[in-house]
Protein backbone atom coordinates (compact mmCIF):
# COMPACT_ATOMS: atom_id res chain seq x y z
CA UNK A 1 0.00 0.00 0.00
CA UNK A 2 1.19 3.48 -0.74
CA UNK A 3 2.00 6.00 1.95
CA UNK A 4 -1.02 8.12 1.14
CA UNK A 5 -3.31 5.12 1.61
CA UNK A 6 -1.73 4.26 4.95
CA UNK A 7 -2.22 7.86 5.98
CA UNK A 8 -5.90 7.75 5.01
CA UNK A 9 -6.37 4.45 6.82
CA UNK A 10 -4.85 5.90 9.96
CA UNK A 11 -7.10 8.92 9.75
CA UNK A 12 -10.16 6.72 9.26
CA UNK A 13 -9.31 4.61 12.32
CA UNK A 14 -8.79 7.76 14.37
CA UNK A 15 -12.16 9.09 13.22
CA UNK A 16 -13.87 5.78 13.99
CA UNK A 17 -12.42 5.81 17.52
CA UNK A 18 -13.56 9.43 17.94
CA UNK A 19 -17.05 8.32 17.06
CA UNK A 20 -17.16 4.97 18.84
CA UNK A 21 -15.52 5.67 22.21
CA UNK A 22 -18.03 8.35 23.34
CA UNK A 23 -20.97 6.36 21.94
CA UNK A 24 -19.93 3.19 23.79
CA UNK A 25 -19.64 5.23 26.96
CA UNK A 26 -15.90 4.58 27.29
CA UNK A 27 -15.33 8.33 27.39
CA UNK A 28 -17.92 10.69 28.77
CA UNK A 29 -19.69 12.43 25.85
CA UNK A 30 -19.71 15.48 28.10
CA UNK A 31 -15.95 15.95 27.64
CA UNK A 32 -15.56 14.32 24.26
CA UNK A 33 -18.65 14.36 22.10
CA UNK A 34 -18.81 11.92 19.15
CA UNK A 35 -17.08 13.11 16.03
CA UNK A 36 -20.29 13.26 14.00
CA UNK A 37 -21.73 15.75 16.47
CA UNK A 38 -18.62 17.90 16.35
CA UNK A 39 -18.68 17.88 12.58
CA UNK A 40 -22.36 18.75 12.36
CA UNK A 41 -21.73 21.67 14.72
CA UNK A 42 -18.83 22.70 12.54
CA UNK A 43 -21.32 22.72 9.66
CA UNK A 44 -23.52 25.11 11.63
CA UNK A 45 -20.57 27.27 12.52
CA UNK A 46 -19.44 27.90 8.99
CA UNK A 47 -22.83 29.42 8.23
CA UNK A 48 -22.44 32.08 10.88
CA UNK A 49 -20.77 35.41 10.09
CA UNK A 50 -19.36 35.49 13.61
CA UNK A 51 -17.27 32.41 12.88
CA UNK A 52 -15.87 33.95 9.74
CA UNK A 53 -15.05 37.23 11.46
CA UNK A 54 -13.11 35.30 14.09
CA UNK A 55 -11.31 33.20 11.47
CA UNK A 56 -10.35 36.26 9.45
CA UNK A 57 -9.11 38.00 12.61
CA UNK A 58 -6.92 35.04 13.48
CA UNK A 59 -5.59 34.73 9.93
CA UNK A 60 -4.88 38.45 9.84
CA UNK A 61 -2.96 38.41 13.10
CA UNK A 62 -1.10 35.33 11.99
CA UNK A 63 -0.19 36.58 8.51
CA UNK A 64 0.71 40.10 9.55
CA UNK A 65 2.81 38.91 12.47
CA UNK A 66 4.54 36.34 10.31
CA UNK A 67 5.24 38.90 7.61
CA UNK A 68 6.80 41.36 10.04
CA UNK A 69 8.86 38.61 11.67
CA UNK A 70 10.09 37.23 8.34
CA UNK A 71 11.08 40.60 6.90
CA UNK A 72 12.81 41.65 10.11
CA UNK A 73 14.45 38.25 10.60
CA UNK A 74 15.77 38.03 7.05
CA UNK A 75 17.03 41.62 6.83
CA UNK A 76 18.68 41.56 10.24
CA UNK A 77 19.94 38.00 9.78
CA UNK A 78 21.72 38.75 6.50
CA UNK A 79 23.04 42.08 7.77
CA UNK A 80 24.35 40.63 11.04
CA UNK A 81 25.64 37.48 9.40
CA UNK A 82 27.50 39.28 6.63
CA UNK A 83 29.33 41.64 9.00
CA UNK A 84 31.56 39.68 11.42
CA UNK A 85 31.76 42.56 13.92
CA UNK A 86 27.98 42.80 14.18
CA UNK A 87 27.77 39.07 14.57
CA UNK A 88 30.19 39.01 17.47
CA UNK A 89 28.50 42.00 19.10
CA UNK A 90 24.97 40.56 18.95
CA UNK A 91 25.59 36.87 19.63
CA UNK A 92 25.20 36.95 23.41
CA UNK A 93 22.21 39.31 23.31
CA UNK A 94 20.46 36.97 20.89
CA UNK A 95 21.26 33.98 23.07
CA UNK A 96 19.73 35.82 26.01
CA UNK A 97 16.55 37.10 24.36
CA UNK A 98 15.72 34.07 22.25
CA UNK A 99 14.84 31.58 25.01
CA UNK A 100 12.35 33.96 26.65
CA UNK A 101 9.00 32.27 25.97
CA UNK A 102 6.64 34.64 24.22
CA UNK A 103 3.81 33.80 26.64
CA UNK A 104 5.91 35.30 29.45
CA UNK A 105 5.30 38.63 27.76
CA UNK A 106 1.50 38.35 28.03
CA UNK A 107 1.22 40.44 31.23
CA UNK A 108 3.42 43.11 29.68
CA UNK A 109 1.53 43.39 26.39
CA UNK A 110 -1.91 43.33 28.06
CA UNK A 111 -0.72 46.17 30.26
CA UNK A 112 0.48 48.11 27.24
CA UNK A 113 -2.21 47.39 24.66
CA UNK A 114 -5.13 45.72 26.48
CA UNK A 115 -7.24 43.03 24.82
CA UNK A 116 -6.41 44.15 21.29
CA UNK A 117 -5.01 42.54 18.19
CA UNK A 118 -1.84 44.56 18.72
CA UNK A 119 -1.15 42.66 21.95
CA UNK A 120 -1.38 39.31 20.24
CA UNK A 121 0.55 40.62 17.26
CA UNK A 122 3.50 41.51 19.48
CA UNK A 123 3.56 37.96 20.85
CA UNK A 124 3.36 36.46 17.37
CA UNK A 125 6.14 38.67 16.03
CA UNK A 126 8.39 38.05 19.02
CA UNK A 127 8.05 34.28 18.86
CA UNK A 128 8.41 33.85 15.11
CA UNK A 129 11.13 36.46 14.63
CA UNK A 130 13.71 34.33 16.45
CA UNK A 131 12.88 31.27 14.37
CA UNK A 132 13.68 33.17 11.19
CA UNK A 133 16.64 35.12 12.54
CA UNK A 134 18.46 32.12 13.95
CA UNK A 135 17.97 30.09 10.78
CA UNK A 136 19.17 32.92 8.55
CA UNK A 137 22.22 33.45 10.77
CA UNK A 138 23.08 29.77 10.45
CA UNK A 139 22.54 30.02 6.72
CA UNK A 140 24.87 32.95 6.26
CA UNK A 141 27.49 31.23 8.41
CA UNK A 142 27.25 28.24 6.06
CA UNK A 143 28.66 30.18 3.09
CA UNK A 144 31.22 27.97 1.35
CA UNK A 145 34.73 29.34 1.95
CA UNK A 146 35.72 28.60 -1.65
CA UNK A 147 32.64 30.40 -2.96
CA UNK A 148 33.46 33.30 -0.66
CA UNK A 149 37.04 33.40 -1.94
CA UNK A 150 35.65 33.37 -5.45
CA UNK A 151 33.44 36.37 -4.71
CA UNK A 152 36.36 38.25 -3.23
CA UNK A 153 38.82 37.30 -5.97
CA UNK A 154 36.40 38.48 -8.66
CA UNK A 155 35.78 41.73 -6.79
CA UNK A 156 32.12 41.35 -6.02
CA UNK A 157 31.06 44.35 -3.94
CA UNK A 158 29.22 44.05 -0.66
CA UNK A 159 25.81 44.29 -2.27
CA UNK A 160 26.65 41.75 -4.99
CA UNK A 161 27.96 39.37 -2.34
CA UNK A 162 24.75 39.66 -0.35
CA UNK A 163 22.62 39.20 -3.42
CA UNK A 164 24.52 36.44 -5.21
CA UNK A 165 26.24 34.61 -2.36
CA UNK A 166 24.94 35.22 1.17
CA UNK A 167 21.28 35.35 0.30
CA UNK A 168 21.16 32.24 -1.95
CA UNK A 169 23.19 30.29 0.62
CA UNK A 170 20.91 31.38 3.45
CA UNK A 171 17.72 30.85 1.47
CA UNK A 172 17.16 27.15 2.28
CA UNK A 173 17.66 27.96 5.97
CA UNK A 174 15.38 30.99 5.69
CA UNK A 175 12.67 28.87 4.12
CA UNK A 176 12.94 26.36 6.96
CA UNK A 177 12.80 29.29 9.37
CA UNK A 178 9.64 30.59 7.75
CA UNK A 179 8.03 27.16 7.90
CA UNK A 180 8.83 26.83 11.62
CA UNK A 181 7.78 30.43 12.22
CA UNK A 182 4.45 29.81 10.51
CA UNK A 183 3.49 27.12 13.05
CA UNK A 184 4.83 29.09 15.99
CA UNK A 185 2.95 32.19 14.83
CA UNK A 186 -0.32 30.25 14.73
CA UNK A 187 0.25 28.84 18.19
CA UNK A 188 0.94 32.30 19.57
CA UNK A 189 -2.00 33.87 17.73
CA UNK A 190 -4.42 31.36 19.29
CA UNK A 191 -2.74 31.56 22.70
CA UNK A 192 -2.88 35.35 22.69
CA UNK A 193 -6.55 35.39 21.73
CA UNK A 194 -7.36 32.78 24.34
CA UNK A 195 -5.49 34.37 27.23
CA UNK A 196 -5.61 38.09 26.42
CA UNK A 197 -9.06 37.97 24.82
CA UNK A 198 -8.17 39.73 21.60
CA UNK A 199 -10.59 38.95 18.76
CA UNK A 200 -10.11 35.68 16.87
CA UNK A 201 -10.70 31.92 17.00
CA UNK A 202 -8.80 31.62 20.29
CA UNK A 203 -11.28 33.92 22.04
CA UNK A 204 -14.19 31.98 20.50
CA UNK A 205 -12.76 28.76 21.88
CA UNK A 206 -12.56 30.42 25.31
CA UNK A 207 -16.13 31.67 25.01
CA UNK A 208 -17.40 28.23 23.99
CA UNK A 209 -15.70 26.69 27.00
CA UNK A 210 -17.13 29.33 29.36
CA UNK A 211 -20.66 28.69 28.15
CA UNK A 212 -20.23 24.92 28.33
CA UNK A 213 -20.55 24.48 24.55
CA UNK A 214 -18.10 21.59 24.40
CA UNK A 215 -18.84 20.27 20.86
CA UNK A 216 -18.56 23.81 19.52
CA UNK A 217 -15.21 24.17 21.26
CA UNK A 218 -13.98 21.02 19.57
CA UNK A 219 -15.26 22.25 16.22
CA UNK A 220 -13.18 25.40 16.59
CA UNK A 221 -10.13 23.43 17.68
CA UNK A 222 -10.44 21.36 14.51
CA UNK A 223 -10.55 24.56 12.46
CA UNK A 224 -7.30 25.81 14.03
CA UNK A 225 -5.74 22.45 13.24
CA UNK A 226 -6.83 22.72 9.62
CA UNK A 227 -5.34 26.21 9.38
CA UNK A 228 -2.03 24.89 10.71
CA UNK A 229 -2.10 22.03 8.23
CA UNK A 230 -2.81 24.38 5.32
CA UNK A 231 -0.01 26.71 6.42
CA UNK A 232 2.47 23.84 6.51
CA UNK A 233 1.43 22.51 3.09
CA UNK A 234 1.69 25.97 1.64
CA UNK A 235 5.15 26.48 3.14
CA UNK A 236 6.37 23.17 1.70
CA UNK A 237 5.04 24.07 -1.74
CA UNK A 238 6.83 27.41 -1.59
CA UNK A 239 10.00 25.59 -0.51
CA UNK A 240 9.94 23.45 -3.64
CA UNK A 241 9.48 26.39 -5.93
CA UNK A 242 12.13 28.60 -4.35
CA UNK A 243 14.80 25.93 -3.99
CA UNK A 244 14.67 24.18 -7.34
CA UNK A 245 18.49 24.26 -7.57
CA UNK A 246 19.06 22.88 -4.09
CA UNK A 247 20.53 19.35 -3.72
CA UNK A 248 17.65 18.26 -1.46
CA UNK A 249 15.09 19.28 -4.05
CA UNK A 250 16.57 19.26 -7.53
CA UNK A 251 16.65 15.52 -8.18
CA UNK A 252 17.66 14.06 -11.51
CA UNK A 253 17.00 15.83 -14.75
CA UNK A 254 14.56 13.94 -16.94
CA UNK A 255 16.09 13.15 -20.32
CA UNK B 1 54.37 41.27 -13.97
CA UNK B 2 54.26 39.41 -10.70
CA UNK B 3 56.80 39.75 -7.94
CA UNK B 4 56.95 37.64 -4.79
CA UNK B 5 59.56 38.75 -2.31
CA UNK B 6 60.49 37.08 0.95
CA UNK B 7 56.96 35.71 1.29
CA UNK B 8 56.30 33.85 4.53
CA UNK B 9 53.01 32.57 5.82
CA UNK B 10 52.34 31.04 9.20
CA UNK B 11 48.86 29.78 10.03
CA UNK B 12 48.21 30.14 13.72
CA UNK B 13 44.98 29.21 15.35
CA UNK B 14 42.88 26.50 16.94
CA UNK B 15 45.94 25.26 18.82
CA UNK B 16 47.91 24.49 15.67
CA UNK B 17 50.74 26.52 14.28
CA UNK B 18 51.84 25.67 10.74
CA UNK B 19 54.55 27.41 8.80
CA UNK B 20 52.99 26.86 5.39
CA UNK B 21 55.55 28.98 3.52
CA UNK B 22 59.00 29.68 4.91
CA UNK B 23 60.53 32.08 2.43
CA UNK B 24 59.61 32.45 -1.25
CA UNK B 25 61.14 34.85 -3.72
CA UNK B 26 60.52 34.76 -7.48
CA UNK B 27 59.35 36.92 -10.34
CA UNK B 28 57.12 36.13 -13.28
CA UNK B 29 57.52 38.51 -16.21
CA UNK B 30 54.60 40.18 -17.93
CA UNK B 31 52.93 37.76 -20.33
CA UNK B 32 55.01 34.86 -19.08
CA UNK B 33 53.64 31.34 -18.45
CA UNK B 34 55.14 30.00 -15.23
CA UNK B 35 54.34 26.72 -13.50
CA UNK B 36 54.73 26.02 -9.81
CA UNK B 37 55.30 22.40 -8.79
CA UNK B 38 55.64 21.06 -5.32
CA UNK B 39 54.46 18.18 -3.16
CA UNK B 40 50.99 18.10 -1.62
CA UNK B 41 50.69 20.36 1.42
CA UNK B 42 53.73 22.47 0.57
CA UNK B 43 51.67 25.67 0.44
CA UNK B 44 50.84 26.11 -3.24
CA UNK B 45 47.25 27.09 -2.56
CA UNK B 46 48.44 29.35 0.24
CA UNK B 47 50.82 31.05 -2.20
CA UNK B 48 48.06 31.66 -4.74
CA UNK B 49 45.74 33.04 -2.08
CA UNK B 50 48.44 35.46 -0.97
CA UNK B 51 49.01 36.59 -4.56
CA UNK B 52 45.28 36.98 -5.19
CA UNK B 53 44.99 39.18 -2.10
CA UNK B 54 42.73 36.71 -0.31
CA UNK B 55 45.20 36.09 2.50
CA UNK B 56 47.58 38.53 4.20
CA UNK B 57 51.18 37.25 4.25
CA UNK B 58 52.86 36.93 7.64
CA UNK B 59 55.78 38.81 6.18
CA UNK B 60 57.20 39.62 2.78
CA UNK B 61 55.55 41.20 -0.20
CA UNK B 62 53.55 40.37 -3.27
CA UNK B 63 53.49 42.89 -6.07
CA UNK B 64 51.23 42.43 -9.04
CA UNK B 65 51.49 44.83 -11.94
CA UNK B 66 48.27 44.89 -13.90
CA UNK B 67 44.65 44.37 -13.02
CA UNK B 68 42.43 42.47 -12.86
CA UNK B 69 43.50 39.11 -11.46
CA UNK B 70 41.44 36.05 -12.27
CA UNK B 71 41.65 32.85 -10.22
CA UNK B 72 40.71 29.28 -11.11
CA UNK B 73 40.36 27.48 -7.80
CA UNK B 74 41.42 23.95 -6.97
CA UNK B 75 37.89 23.09 -5.76
CA UNK B 76 36.25 24.30 -8.96
CA UNK B 77 32.93 22.64 -8.13
CA UNK B 78 32.55 24.69 -4.98
CA UNK B 79 33.69 27.87 -6.66
CA UNK B 80 30.75 27.82 -9.09
CA UNK B 81 27.46 29.05 -7.67
CA UNK B 82 24.88 26.24 -7.92
CA UNK B 83 21.96 28.68 -7.93
CA UNK B 84 23.21 30.38 -11.09
CA UNK B 85 23.21 28.90 -14.57
CA UNK B 86 26.49 28.42 -16.41
CA UNK B 87 26.25 31.68 -18.38
CA UNK B 88 25.21 33.58 -15.26
CA UNK B 89 28.21 32.22 -13.37
CA UNK B 90 30.54 33.40 -16.10
CA UNK B 91 28.76 36.73 -16.32
CA UNK B 92 28.65 37.54 -12.60
CA UNK B 93 32.13 39.13 -12.22
CA UNK B 94 31.46 41.27 -15.30
CA UNK B 95 28.13 42.35 -13.86
CA UNK B 96 29.81 43.25 -10.59
CA UNK B 97 32.29 45.33 -12.61
CA UNK B 98 29.30 47.17 -14.14
CA UNK B 99 30.15 46.23 -17.71
CA UNK B 100 27.42 47.16 -20.23
CA UNK B 101 25.04 44.32 -21.00
CA UNK B 102 25.85 43.85 -24.69
CA UNK B 103 29.58 43.65 -24.06
CA UNK B 104 29.00 41.26 -21.18
CA UNK B 105 26.95 39.02 -23.41
CA UNK B 106 29.64 38.99 -26.07
CA UNK B 107 32.44 38.15 -23.65
CA UNK B 108 30.44 35.36 -22.03
CA UNK B 109 29.59 33.85 -25.42
CA UNK B 110 33.20 34.03 -26.57
CA UNK B 111 34.60 32.54 -23.39
CA UNK B 112 32.15 29.64 -23.33
CA UNK B 113 32.81 28.96 -27.01
CA UNK B 114 36.56 29.02 -26.35
CA UNK B 115 36.24 26.20 -23.79
CA UNK B 116 33.87 24.24 -26.02
CA UNK B 117 30.74 24.83 -23.96
CA UNK B 118 28.78 27.00 -26.38
CA UNK B 119 25.68 24.86 -25.83
CA UNK B 120 25.77 24.79 -22.04
CA UNK B 121 24.68 28.38 -21.31
CA UNK B 122 21.43 27.40 -19.63
CA UNK B 123 22.62 24.37 -17.68
CA UNK B 124 23.22 24.51 -13.96
CA UNK B 125 26.81 23.67 -12.97
CA UNK B 126 25.69 20.56 -11.09
CA UNK B 127 24.19 19.17 -14.29
CA UNK B 128 27.67 19.04 -15.82
CA UNK B 129 30.53 16.57 -15.44
CA UNK B 130 33.61 17.51 -13.41
CA UNK B 131 35.64 18.32 -16.50
CA UNK B 132 32.86 20.49 -17.88
CA UNK B 133 32.55 22.34 -14.56
CA UNK B 134 36.27 22.99 -14.67
CA UNK B 135 35.90 24.44 -18.15
CA UNK B 136 33.14 26.73 -16.88
CA UNK B 137 35.51 27.98 -14.18
CA UNK B 138 38.15 28.57 -16.85
CA UNK B 139 35.61 30.36 -19.05
CA UNK B 140 34.73 32.62 -16.14
CA UNK B 141 38.39 33.51 -15.74
CA UNK B 142 38.85 34.16 -19.47
CA UNK B 143 35.72 36.27 -19.78
CA UNK B 144 36.96 38.46 -16.94
CA UNK B 145 39.70 39.65 -19.29
CA UNK B 146 42.49 39.38 -16.71
CA UNK B 147 46.04 40.56 -17.11
CA UNK B 148 47.12 38.03 -14.49
CA UNK B 149 45.65 34.52 -14.33
CA UNK B 150 46.22 32.22 -11.36
CA UNK B 151 45.31 28.55 -11.68
CA UNK B 152 45.40 26.07 -8.81
CA UNK B 153 45.78 22.43 -9.93
CA UNK B 154 42.92 22.89 -12.35
CA UNK B 155 43.20 19.48 -13.99
CA UNK B 156 43.76 17.32 -10.93
CA UNK B 157 40.37 15.65 -11.18
CA UNK B 158 39.90 14.95 -14.87
CA UNK B 159 40.80 11.96 -17.01
CA UNK B 160 43.95 11.85 -19.16
CA UNK B 161 42.27 12.69 -22.47
CA UNK B 162 40.28 15.64 -21.10
CA UNK B 163 43.39 16.77 -19.33
CA UNK B 164 45.44 16.81 -22.54
CA UNK B 165 42.66 18.78 -24.25
CA UNK B 166 42.45 21.28 -21.41
CA UNK B 167 46.23 21.71 -21.37
CA UNK B 168 46.20 22.65 -25.04
CA UNK B 169 43.22 24.90 -24.39
CA UNK B 170 45.14 26.79 -21.70
CA UNK B 171 48.17 27.16 -23.95
CA UNK B 172 46.04 28.63 -26.73
CA UNK B 173 44.16 30.93 -24.37
CA UNK B 174 47.43 32.18 -22.94
CA UNK B 175 48.88 32.81 -26.40
CA UNK B 176 45.75 34.63 -27.51
CA UNK B 177 45.23 36.82 -24.45
CA UNK B 178 48.85 37.53 -23.58
CA UNK B 179 48.15 37.16 -19.84
CA UNK B 180 50.71 36.58 -17.14
CA UNK B 181 49.93 33.04 -16.04
CA UNK B 182 50.89 31.28 -12.84
CA UNK B 183 49.86 27.65 -13.02
CA UNK B 184 50.08 25.43 -9.94
CA UNK B 185 50.32 21.68 -10.36
CA UNK B 186 51.89 18.68 -8.71
CA UNK B 187 52.35 16.94 -12.05
CA UNK B 188 55.91 17.45 -13.26
CA UNK B 189 55.21 16.40 -16.86
CA UNK B 190 52.36 18.85 -17.03
CA UNK B 191 54.52 21.70 -15.73
CA UNK B 192 57.21 21.04 -18.33
CA UNK B 193 54.72 20.66 -21.14
CA UNK B 194 52.84 23.87 -20.31
CA UNK B 195 55.26 26.43 -18.97
CA UNK B 196 58.03 28.68 -20.13
CA UNK B 197 59.43 28.32 -16.66
CA UNK B 198 58.97 25.92 -13.78
CA UNK B 199 59.37 26.98 -10.17
CA UNK B 200 60.02 23.92 -8.00
CA UNK B 201 59.04 24.20 -4.34
CA UNK B 202 60.32 22.08 -1.47
CA UNK B 203 58.02 20.49 1.07
CA UNK B 204 57.40 22.47 4.27
CA UNK B 205 59.13 24.67 5.36
CA UNK B 206 58.64 25.76 1.80
CA UNK B 207 61.34 27.42 -0.30
CA UNK B 208 62.13 27.65 -3.99
CA UNK B 209 64.37 24.70 -4.79
CA UNK B 210 64.90 25.45 -8.43
CA UNK B 211 63.74 27.90 -11.05
CA UNK B 212 64.09 26.21 -14.45
CA UNK B 213 63.64 27.87 -17.82
CA UNK B 214 61.82 25.51 -20.19
CA UNK B 215 63.56 26.07 -23.51
CA UNK B 216 61.19 23.95 -25.57
CA UNK B 217 59.79 25.43 -28.80
CA UNK B 218 56.78 27.71 -28.40
CA UNK B 219 54.55 25.53 -30.58
CA UNK B 220 53.76 22.52 -28.42
CA UNK B 221 51.97 19.35 -29.24
CA UNK B 222 51.03 16.49 -26.95
CA UNK B 223 52.85 13.90 -29.09
CA UNK B 224 55.96 15.59 -30.45
CA UNK B 225 56.74 17.80 -27.45
CA UNK B 226 56.50 14.96 -24.98
CA UNK B 227 58.70 12.82 -27.24
CA UNK B 228 61.34 15.57 -27.47
CA UNK B 229 64.63 14.49 -25.79
CA UNK B 230 64.89 17.94 -24.23
CA UNK B 231 61.48 17.35 -22.59
CA UNK B 232 62.84 14.19 -21.00
CA UNK B 233 65.95 16.00 -19.79
CA UNK B 234 64.04 18.82 -18.16
CA UNK B 235 61.61 16.46 -16.57
CA UNK B 236 64.43 14.29 -15.21
CA UNK B 237 66.06 17.36 -13.73
CA UNK B 238 62.92 18.33 -11.87
CA UNK B 239 62.33 14.75 -10.74
CA UNK B 240 65.80 14.72 -9.27
CA UNK B 241 64.88 17.69 -7.09
CA UNK B 242 61.57 16.26 -6.02
CA UNK B 243 63.23 12.91 -5.27
CA UNK B 244 65.35 14.62 -2.63
CA UNK B 245 62.23 15.81 -0.91
CA UNK B 246 61.28 12.66 1.02
CA UNK B 247 64.53 12.78 3.01
CA UNK B 248 63.95 16.46 3.60
CA UNK B 249 60.48 15.65 4.79
CA UNK B 250 61.85 13.12 7.24
CA UNK B 251 64.11 15.79 8.72
CA UNK B 252 61.44 18.43 9.18
CA UNK B 253 58.19 16.56 9.33
CA UNK B 254 55.73 17.26 6.55
CA UNK B 255 53.99 19.97 8.51
CA UNK B 256 56.54 21.86 10.47
CA UNK B 257 54.98 22.07 13.87
CA UNK B 258 56.48 25.12 15.55
CA UNK B 259 54.51 24.85 18.76
CA UNK B 260 56.50 21.89 20.02
N1 LIG C 1 43.12 27.86 6.60
C1 LIG C 1 44.16 27.17 7.11
N2 LIG C 1 44.38 27.17 8.43
C2 LIG C 1 45.42 26.49 8.96
N3 LIG C 1 46.33 25.80 8.23
C3 LIG C 1 46.15 25.77 6.90
C4 LIG C 1 45.06 26.46 6.27
N4 LIG C 1 45.16 26.25 4.93
C5 LIG C 1 46.26 25.48 4.75
N5 LIG C 1 46.86 25.19 5.93
C6 LIG C 1 48.08 24.41 6.10
O1 LIG C 1 49.08 24.98 5.29
C7 LIG C 1 49.82 23.96 4.63
C8 LIG C 1 49.82 24.21 3.14
O2 LIG C 1 48.48 24.05 2.66
P1 LIG C 1 48.11 24.34 1.15
O3 LIG C 1 46.65 24.11 1.00
O4 LIG C 1 48.61 25.68 0.76
O5 LIG C 1 48.93 23.19 0.41
P2 LIG C 1 48.95 22.79 -1.14
O6 LIG C 1 50.36 22.83 -1.58
O7 LIG C 1 47.98 23.58 -1.91
O8 LIG C 1 48.47 21.28 -1.09
P3 LIG C 1 47.69 20.40 -2.20
O9 LIG C 1 48.67 20.08 -3.28
O10 LIG C 1 47.29 19.17 -1.46
O11 LIG C 1 46.55 21.22 -2.67
C9 LIG C 1 49.23 22.65 5.07
O12 LIG C 1 50.04 22.12 6.07
C10 LIG C 1 47.89 23.00 5.61
O13 LIG C 1 47.56 22.15 6.70
MG1 LIG D 1 46.25 23.20 -2.95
Amino acid sequence: MSRALWGLAGLAIFAALGEALPRLGLISPLYAPPLSRILSLLGDQVQQPRFWTATVDTLKTWALGLLIAVVAGVVLGVAIGAVPVLRAATASTIEFLRPIPSVALIPLVSLLYGATITSTLVLVVYASFWQVLVQVLHGVADVDPVAHDTARAYRLGRWARVRYLFWPTALPYAVTGVRLAASVALILAITGELLIGSPGLGREIGNAQDSGAVPQMYALVIVTGLIGLAANLFARMAERRVLAWHPAIRGEVPV
Amino acid sequence: MLEVQGLRKVYDGHGRRVEAIADLTFTVGGGEFACVVGPSGCGKTTLLRCIAGLLPPTSGQVRVAGEPIAVVFQEYGRSLFPWLRVAQNVELPLKAAKMPRAQRQRQVDEALAAVGLADAHDAYPWQLSGGMQQRVAIARAIAYGPSVLLMDEPFAAVDAQTRADLEDLIRSVWQRLGVTLLFVTHDIDESVYLGQRVIVLSSAPTRVVENIVIDLPGERDQLTTRADPRFAELRARIYAHIKKLPSQRAEHGSTHDLSR
